[in-house]
């Protein structure tokens, strides 16, 4: 054990904020990669209507300046001791906001939220969902920043008039702390990322640039939009929270959390399990496109250098289904009862649960699939719900994995996991059974957080270089697989089946 | 025998009546309520404002708070235990670059909830599931010290030369363990193998799970047999952080 000091240039800490779906972390990182504090709050999610979510921004940036000094206090730091802040936020939800007061105009609109449903429709029936998806990668969904920027500036009455002229700003969540960090009225930064604006459907992924196209396309005025930027360069100096403190890095959580991985080559893949899951996979400096409903998107960009692209399989649900076990049925009192629940039963009874809550992400890509569970009978219980539940995280990562190795031809020896629910090891297990590969845990689960803290680091110059961090990388724990391959084949024909029964459920 | 406490009583009906309240309730509709005078119901909500169980809302009435929900609440599960100490664990790991395992007590023996591999990237397996004897590893020292006295067999099973199988020998050992806040087992389970421990506290203080480290005596101890300098710190300073993610206050001021 080294218990000697850390010299000079290696003191001080990386203040990450992790700004997520349901929650908001702030975790103090040192030289070493440790976590030394962390502090969380979570935040309301506002469902006004069937399929709209919504968030309050201002709810967000006050959780961000309080948690920033809470986290701080636990190890008695200093602004002095910030050398630098890292942001990773969740990606593609929306917010408007008054350029002059700092107010935001309505809530923020979740990437879950589907109100764009008729308008996407409307537009892939002229064209195809896939028209723009040479220029920015990603299909026509709901899930993307475009059609709610244009849903926005159609149904907000006088918003399109104050975004020509620059008077309300747009971004994601990273362009609104960034903002609001800087100064906000008063001279604050209107800054995107490489990784976040490759979400919104606008940006030209070979220029890194928005495109005049799309923004034409979706009618939404470049004034109002966010100057795009890299992944880890200084944007400014933090005049609130943290005053004189660099802000050094912003990235989408899940490139953040790629990053945190230390997935920096070609052909190194991770998945992260939290809300959703998402598993990207590194392509190097060349643009990968998909054939088998992945996203085309861009992994990091470090200053003035070349930016490198993922492929990304991404799962709408995982989470988000155990916390409505929780919250909706009350089958649990907390996220992690669900393994107790579902080690009551050696197996799901028959029982499978296809969450399609929002439609089916990747590989389907299917708005109009909706939940169900199937395979009932008076046999099943609560246990086996649970049990079911848990596999259809592991069954739906197991799409995604296959149809990266269709579209890359590179399967992983071992699948990189981390996020919350790597704490559950019966799901761990299971995915490692699925998948018929070793899953692997970090030692640092909180990969997002440490992601943006590793990007802000190497801008400001903590950290020497990316093979510094790579030694930074330990495995926590590993899960080996141990299903009999008939039993595999059998749960993979079934679940593949109740998938294809959820298509078509809404009929417009 | 005493006979009934009167302000306990009381209590219990104003808590009854709140419970029972569709909105909240002001001092007067309480002391009418329950025939009190208004300074007694006031001292009466006003001490169960402190310790909890009564909220003020924002008209300054009162309300049922969570802390008596809580009490009806089952106590923390493993696995709710091992979502919370995740990343304290990870951390504890890196610190001391030695394995690290999260313990509760479980038919008398330490059942380890969690598990971090030792950051060396060797192979390891899971322990997660495994259970250890109690008095023979610094994690169940740790768990059956914050136990009150108990029955104990005449001799305990004994692992090495060194395992505590007196009785006597154990309880004295345990007292330390009390004072000190920690708990330490050198090649009392395994040959060549020493542990560290401390208890991890829930939100109304109690020991609910050990968190310790795990590793080769030359590492851990020094030629005297105690840990070297740094661990114990490590290990205290998990436990706390765990501690507070479990809800427990004051958790510098406690082992």
């Amino acid at each position: 054990m080294r218990i000697d000091g850390p010299r000079a240039d290696q003191q001080g800490y990386v203040v990450a904020v992790d700004q997520g779906t349901t929650s908001t972390r702030c975790i103090l990182f040192d030289h070493a990669g440790r976590l030394v504090a962390v502090a969380q709050r979570e935040h309301r999610q506002h469902y006004p209507r069937p399929g709209w979510v919504e968030h309050d921004a201002a709810e967000i940036w006050r959780a961000v300046a309080r948690l920033v000094p809470e986290a701080m206090a636990q190890v008695d730091a200093t602004p002095a001791d910030v050398v630098a802040i890292g942001i990773a936020n969740q990606r593609e939800t929306t917010v408007a906001w008054d350029r002059r007061t700092g107010e935001p105009v309505g809530r923020a609109v979740v990437w879950q939220d589907t109100r764009t449903a008729a308008l996407v429709a409307d537009m892939a029936a002229a064209g195809g969902a896939d028209r723009y998806a040479d220029v920015c990668g990603l299909p026509l969904a709901t899930y993307f920043s475009a059609p709610r920027m244009r849903w926005m500036l159609e149904n907000v009455p006088g918003l399109r008039a104050r975004a020509e002229t620059g008077d309300v700003l747009f971004g994601t969540i990273d362009s609104w702390l960034v903002w609001n960090l800087t100064g906000g009225p008063d001279g604050g930064r209107h800054v995107t990322d490489v990784t976040n604006a490759s979400r919104t459907m606008l940006l030209d992924l070979r220029t890194l640039d928005w495109s005049p196209e799309l923004l034409a396309e979706f009618g939404v005025p470049r004034a109002a939009l966010p100057e795009v930027r890299s992944s880890a360069e200084v944007y400014g100096t933090a005049r609130a929270v943290v005053p004189g403190a660099r802000i050094a890095a912003a990235l989408g959580d899940q490139q953040a959390a790629l990053f945190g991985q230390t997935c920096f080559s070609p052909g190194e893949a991770k998945c992260t399990y939290g809300t959703g899951a998402f598993l990207l996979l590194h392509t190097g400096t060349e643009i990968t496109r998909s054939t088998h409903g992945l996203l085309t998107t861009v992994a990091h960009r470090t200053g003035d250098g070349p930016a490198s692209y993922a492929l990304e399989g991404s799962i709408a649900v995982t989470g988000a289904l155990v916390q409505w076990l929780r919250d909706n049925l009350g089958l649990i009192t907390t996220a992690p009862e669900v393994e107790t629940l579902a080690r009551t039963v050696e197996d799901n009874g028959g029982c499978y649960f296809v969450p399609a809550f929002s439609g089916l992400f990747a590989p389907h890509w299917r708005a109009e699939a909706r939940g169900l569970i199937v395979g009932l009978t008076s046999f099943v219980t609560k246990g086996h719900i649970a049990r079911a539940v848990l596999e259809a995280t592991a069954w739906q990562t197991r799409e995604v994995v296959e149809a990266m190795d269709a579209d890359s031809g590179l399967r992983a020896s071992t699948l990189r996991v981390d996020g919350g629910m790597t704490s559950n090891n019966l799901l761990m297990q299971t995915v490692a059974d699925v998948l018929d590969a070793p899953v692997v845990r970090p030692m640092v689960s909180e990969t997002v957080s440490l992601g943006a803290a590793y990007s802000a680091g190497l801008a400001v110059g903590f950290w020497s270089g990316t093979d510094a961090l790579r030694r930074r990388w330990h495995r926590a724990a590993q899960w080996e697989p141990a299903m009999d391959p008939a039993e595999r084949e059998r749960g993979w024909a079934d679940w593949q089946e109740a998938v294809r029964r959820t298509f078509g459920w809404v009929r417009s | 025998m005493p006979g009934p406490i009167q302000s306990i009583e009381r209590a219990a009906a104003v808590l009854r009546l709140l419970s029972a309240a569709r909105g909240g309730l002001g001092v007067v509709e309480v002391a009418h309520a329950l025939g009190l005078a208004k300074t007694t119901a006031h001292g009466i909500l006003r001490t169960l404002v402190d310790v909890g169980f009564v909220v003020q809302d924002e008209h300054g009435d009162y309300r049922a708070g969570p802390g008596l929900s809580d009490l009806a609440r089952p106590r923390l599960v493993a696995d709710d235990l091992r979502s919370l100490a995740t990343n304290w664990a990870d951390s504890l790991a890196a610190r001391t670059g030695e394995s690290v395992r999260l313990a509760v007590l479980a038919e008398g023996r330490a059942l380890v909830v969690h598990h971090v591999f030792r950051p060396d990237d060797s192979a390891q397996e899971l322990q997660t599931g495994q259970s250890l004897p109690a008095h023979a590893c610094a994690l169940g020292k740790v768990l059956l010290a914050s136990r009150g006295p108990h029955r104990m067999p005449r001799r305990l099973p004994g692992y090495t030369a060194r395992t505590l199988t007196d009785p006597a020998a154990l309880r004295r050992a345990l007292a330390e363990v009390r004072a000190q806040g920690w708990a330490l087992d050198v090649e009392e389970h395994l040959p060549g193998r020493a542990t560290v421990a401390a208890p991890v506290r829930d939100v109304g203080g109690l020991v609910v799970a050990a968190v310790g480290v795990d590793g080769a005596v030359d590492d851990l101890v020094d030629t005297r047999g105690r840990p070297r300098a740094g661990y114990v710190p490590a290990v205290r300073s998990a436990a706390r952080s765990i501690s507070r993610q479990l809800g427990a206050r004051d958790e510098r001021a406690r082992g």
